[in-house]
């Protein structure tokens, strides 16, 4: 464990080098609702509903698939790319790579101008009525070309006032905009924060860009830090939501995120996203370069699971594309470039939304409840038992087992234990069946995506997929076609421990898995 | 005296653009130049230009016909 409380800088100095803050940061009440849902509640970026929060907090994030695992399942997101220039260089980022066929946060086809982007956001919005947010989120940093970030909030604002606003920054130059950030209603701010000290930040950030200066090392980490950490205060002071991404970067921030999980919190952070590094040489970054490598799937969920209690943790990330359209995990923005954009007829009908928006909504809580109650059915099933394992669920989405195990492009993963299963992430794969046959060459990196699961539940799988994975340790299971998925992974596990029991199988521990690099694209 | 942004380099990233003090910079065909009649590579303003201090590419903005 790093010792950053040595070099961390407390409120008090913050706030006495800095005359920004109108208002004492007091975290309101609602902040963190971890420390309002009940207990053992792992986290809002999970299940939260209306009942875990005030009913302001919930208005906020009940639509925004970002700030709400339930949500991501309902409503879609779209960012544009208007704000290119970064303050700051990042050892995980290289400007110079853009290429549509690779996805990860930071790449981007197309630039935007305010007023394509506006263009843009009012087409999709009408093609995809359950487009509800709009992200700026890069590539650069969208605070450091703020002219540009909030002439496109403004004119938004103007044409399609429904749609929730939010941005992402690495918080260099967020201090000095809070009043412009409050200004345009926006109530979801992304702070990336990998570090609270600056010795492990100077291993993260080769520069940044301040007073007119380059400034490097410890001295460049320090004044990033205190920016991060104030900006965060003023945010909460404000009432705005606040999710805090952090990039694990084995070696460097893993144990260290820990520390920066209770100090965001403390600062009232809302969620914390803690993301795996992605990190390839022929994506020319620095740590591409130097061979850093990103963490395995045990590895991020270790501290994923360390930070449970404290500031809630959001574990349904995609890491998209700065000019991904559509739900998360998904990506429509081919659809949506400027050529077609000129073509389409657009017209803004915020009362066809409105009641496609309702329609959406009542699918969604009619789904919620028969969860709950198919939920309360299996209740105390499950013998008391220290057994706790993960598993792989294909789903198309509605909260249940429905998806053949071959048209998967990524699993759900549960943590199931007697009496709760909880979802504790997703893993991308590779489709294992292109054009209604099976591709065996995918079958082993599909092992690899789950290989710490002891079962996967599918609507379907073939014979040959099936003996591969037996053969793996990994049990498929197609027998709750259609079930919600937390009732079939909880039947399953009774079922596989009375077989433990009973000394048919033999419970064993599983190894780890790996992380596919890189996020969703269109096309795969 | 002038700097000159060298294209294929350039990532059009406008990082340059508003952090000159002379508006020498602009945006030509989704990359950025240096006007040379009006560029000071900062002198008078700054200790460095800031094009170059901002600049996330190495090697980008050189002095011209150095």
């Amino acid at each position: 464990m790093q010792s950053a409380a040595a070099s961390y800088v407390s409120l008090a100095d913050l706030k006495t080098s800095h005359n920004v803050l109108a208002t004492p940061a007091e975290v309101p009440a609602h902040a963190g609702c971890g420390t309002s849902g009940g207990e053992g509640k792992a986290s809002c970026g999970t299940s939260d509903g209306p009942d875990d929060m005030p009913a302001d907090v919930w208005n906020k994030v009940k639509n925004h698939p970002c700030y709400s695992e339930e949500a991501h399942h309902h409503y879609a997101r779209m960012h544009v790319a208007v704000a290119p220039a970064c303050n700051i260089q990042c050892n995980y980022c290289n400007r110079k790579y853009d290429c549509s066929n690779e996805s990860r946060p930071g790449v981007v086809s197309q630039k935007l101008t305010p007023e394509q982007a506006v263009k843009k956001v009012v087409a999709v919005a009408s093609e995809i009525p359950q487009m509800t947010v709009l992200g700026i989120a890069g590539p650069g940093d969208s605070l450091a070309s703020p002219k540009k970030t909030f002439e496109t909030f403004r004119m938004l604002q103007e044409q399609a006032p429904d749609i929730k606003l939010c941005l992402s920054t690495n918080g260099l130059a967020l201090p000095g905009l809070v009043d412009e950030i409050c200004k345009y209603n926006i109530d979801h701010v992304t702070i990336t924060i990998n570090m609270v000290d600056p010795e492990v930040g100077a291993k993260i950030y080769p520069w940044i860009f301040w007073d007119h200066k380059r400034i490097t090392g410890v001295e460049a980490a320090t004044i990033l830090h205190q920016q991060q950490m104030l900006g965060l205060e003023m945010l909460t002071a404000r009432g705005v939501l606040t999710k805090i991404n952090s990039v694990l970067i084995p070696g460097i921030n893993d144990e260290h995120l820990i520390e920066v999980n209770r100090e965001v919190k403390k600062r009232g952070a809302f969620l914390h996203n803690i993301m795996p590094l992605i990190s390839e040489a022929e994506h020319g970054t620095v740590f591409g370069l130097t061979g850093q490598r990103g963490p395995t799937a045990q590895e991020l969920k270790a501290v994923q699971d360390a930070c449970m209690g404290g500031a809630n943790l959001m574990r349904h990330c995609r890491q998209c594309r700065a000019d991904a359209v559509g739900l998360l995990g998904e990506d429509r923005s081919e659809e949506f470039t400027l050529d077609k954009i000129e073509e389409m007829e657009v017209v803004y009908d915020l009362d066809r939304r409105r009641s496609y928006q309702d329609r959406v909504e009542a699918e969604r809580q009619a789904q919620h409840a028969a969860k709950v109650e198919a939920l309360a059915a299996t209740q105390g099933a499950g013998a008391a038992d220290d057994i706790k394992v993960l598993v792989a669920v294909a789903t198309t989405g509605g909260g249940r087992v429905n998806q053949h195990f071959g048209h998967a492009d990524e699993f759900q993963i549960f943590e199931v234990s007697a009496g709760e299963a909880l979802f504790v992430g997703h893993r991308r794969v590779d489709l294992y069946c292109q054009g209604g046959y099976g591709e065996d060459e995918q079958l082993p990196s599909i092992v690899n995506a789950i290989n710490d699961c002891h079962a996967v539940l599918v609507s379907k799988i073939g014979a040959c997929p099936r003996d591969e994975l037996k053969t793996a340790g990994i049990e498929p299971v197609d027998s709750y076609v259609d079930e919600f998925i937390e009732k079939a992974a909880l039947s399953w596990f009774a079922d596989y421990t009375g077989r433990v029991a009973r000394g048919e199988t033999e419970h064993k521990v599983r190894g780890d898995a790996s992380i596919r690099q890189g996020a969703f694209t269109a096309v795969a | 005296m002038s700097l000159k942004i060298i294209a294929d380099l350039c990532t059009g990233c406008s990082a340059c653009e508003p952090e000159c003090p002379n508006e020498a910079i602009s945006e030509k065909k989704s990359t950025f130049i240096i006007n040379p009649d009006k560029c000071t590579e900062c002198e008078g303003d700054y200790d460095t230009p800031q094009c170059v201090a901002v600049c996330p590419v190495d090697h980008c903005i050189l002095p011209l016909a150095a």
